[in-house]
């Protein structure tokens, strides 16, 4: 057992090869309650293998997962529905669990698609289908979140307001969240920890610290330390890993 | 008056439509629809095994269909050959060794149309009992399943993510099948036996708008289609698993004239 109980995950050197071909390899964090952890880096780098190895759909790995929780939640960045199955909004929503419809209801008003919930599945758009796909997720109540691309095809002022939903929905239920993305702007403002990834752990810490790493430079280039940059502008102070305020 | 047999082979496809609806809707969700015929001609095989060695045909065929599944999964990882290719290997290769067993076992006589396609007369009081003891086995099982083979139906990395072990109920699912062939053969016959799980269903997807109403229409489907189709049977003399599956094959063309309909409505 862990010394500190708030740990929900622990990746220890953690990777996975394929065919003898590293897809990522040597990444460890810990996630715990109450915090946003988020993967950011470059397509190909292993953001999703990383949250596949969390989350224990990858079982071939080197290295070590320990999970303290199996109350999980997980939004992957694809997923296809086949036509020959008829389902509904409602019947997805309880797909792995027996969710009461108080909660069901909750869920999908939080995401605003609450009026889709007697619609076919395979008659949404993309960004309603993600919102489904998120609200399912946190509807279970999950201890740990694993929310890979979340908001993807979702329209830009939804997207601010789902993001918002996230960062409400770990201080709420008190829950661990993995966040996989690659929309920096957005992102780096809620989050406590950033990994940034390009098959092995490239720079890690808090957002102002990755984005002040010339490594993290490197591989987004200039503008993107500008973004952070400006961010930081507007806040005077930083969260540290372990939740404590620290002015700058 | 309806004869004894009749009375037996009507109570027998009540039991089997019962079974093969819900089994019939994951194996048209899955894909499974060689997979299953596969299966159902390995059967054959199963079959000759049973007489040669004097064995009960049911638990023979279980076994058989069993271990062409677990000979499949193990060529899907050791060949390079698409996973179509090894079904059509397997399937016809067995059926063509269980036709040749059975020719060097001239010394037992074997009604072989009756086993590619079923036979009304065949059905004793004995395979009632295998069919409805066994039937509700497998609906009992695919019951404590169903969550985790659902799940992992509509997405695999979700069910495995939150815990569901889809692996599990995916080995479960492929034994179900093996058994509702078993129990199944002596009435609707190895080359028919898929049908039977499919066409219901597909008439019931054409009516459906959820999981749960597919399944209960598939059984409709699949009793209406087994009472139908014996009756014709008996009538016009015709072997029973081509009248089931004609039957079935009717209500499924009904079906899609409903469709025409609703999309008329919506226009």
């Amino acid at each position: 057992m862990s010394l500190n109980n708030n740990i929900l995950i622990k990746l220890n050197n953690a990777g996975y090869r394929h065919k003898n071909k590293w897809l990522v390899r040597d990444v460890s964090f810990i996630i715990e309650k109450g915090k946003i952890v988020t993967l950011i880096g470059p397509n190909g780098s292993g953001k999703s293998t990383i949250a596949k190895i969390a989350l224990g759909i990858h079982k071939k790995i080197d290295g070590e997962v320990e999970k303290y929780t199996d109350k999980i939640g997980y939004v992957p960045q694809k997923i296809s529905i086949d036509w020959t199955l008829p389902l509904r909004v409602h019947d997805f929503m309880l797909l792995t669990e027996n969710i009461e419809d108080e909660a069901v209801n909750e869920a999908l008003s939080s995401t605003g698609v609450i009026n889709l919930k007697d619609k076919n599945l395979g008659n949404l758009s993309g960004g309603e289908f993600q919102r489904v796909l998120l609200a399912r997720a946190i509807s279970k109540k999950p201890e740990l979140l694993v929310l890979d691309e979340p908001v993807q095809g979702v329209d830009f002022t939804g997207e601010i307001a789902l993001y918002e939903l996230i960062k409400k929905i770990s201080d709420e239920l008190n829950c661990g969240i993995l966040l996989v993305s690659h929309d920096l702007h957005t992102v780096m403002s809620a989050t406590d920890h950033v990994v940034c990834l390009n098959g092995h752990v490239c720079c890690s810490g808090s957002p102002i610290d990755v984005a002040k790493n010339n490594e993290y430079k490197a591989l987004f280039g200039e503008k993107a330390a500008q973004i952070l940059t400006r961010y930081e502008h507007n806040h005077d102070h930083v969260h540290t890993i372990d939740g404590d305020i620290k002015k700058n | 008056m309806l004869d004894d047999f009749f009375i037996r082979a009507l109570v027998a496809g009540i039991g089997i439509a019962f079974v093969a609806g819900p089994l019939g809707c994951f194996v048209v969700w899955r894909r499974l629809s060689y997979f299953g015929d596969t299966l159902a001609h390995s059967a054959l095989l199963g079959v000759t095994i049973a007489y040669s060695l004097e064995f009960n045909i049911a638990v023979s065929i279980f076994l058989i269909s069993s271990v062409i599944a677990l000979i499949l999964i193990q060529l899907q990882k050791k060949t390079n050959l698409p996973s179509d290719a090894l079904l059509g290997l397997l399937a016809h290769s067995s059926l063509a060794v269980g036709l040749v067993v059975i020719g060097f076992l001239a010394f037992i006589r074997f009604d072989i149309m009756g086993l590619l396609f079923g036979d009304i007369l065949a059905v004793s009081k004995k395979d009632l009992v295998t069919i409805w003891v066994g039937g509700s086995l497998i609906l009992l099982v695919l019951r404590l399943i169903w969550r985790p083979l659902f799940a992992s139906t509509v997405n695999y990395e979700l069910a495995e993510a939150e815990g569901l072990k889809p692996d599990r109920a995916k080995a479960v699912f492929t034994i179900l099948l093996a058994a509702i062939i078993a129990i199944s053969i002596k009435l609707v016959g190895v080359l028919l036996i898929t049908g039977m799980l499919i066409i219901p269903t597909a008439m019931a997807r054409n009516l459906s708008d959820n999981p749960q109403k597919m399944v209960f229409f598939s059984i409709i489907g699949g009793l209406l289609s087994v009472v139908i189709g014996l009756f014709s049977s008996l009538e016009f003399n015709t072997p029973s698993g081509p009248s089931i599956i004609t039957a079935a094959l009717a209500l499924f063309i009904i079906s899609l004239l409903k469709i025409k309909q609703t999309i008329k409505l919506k226009n």
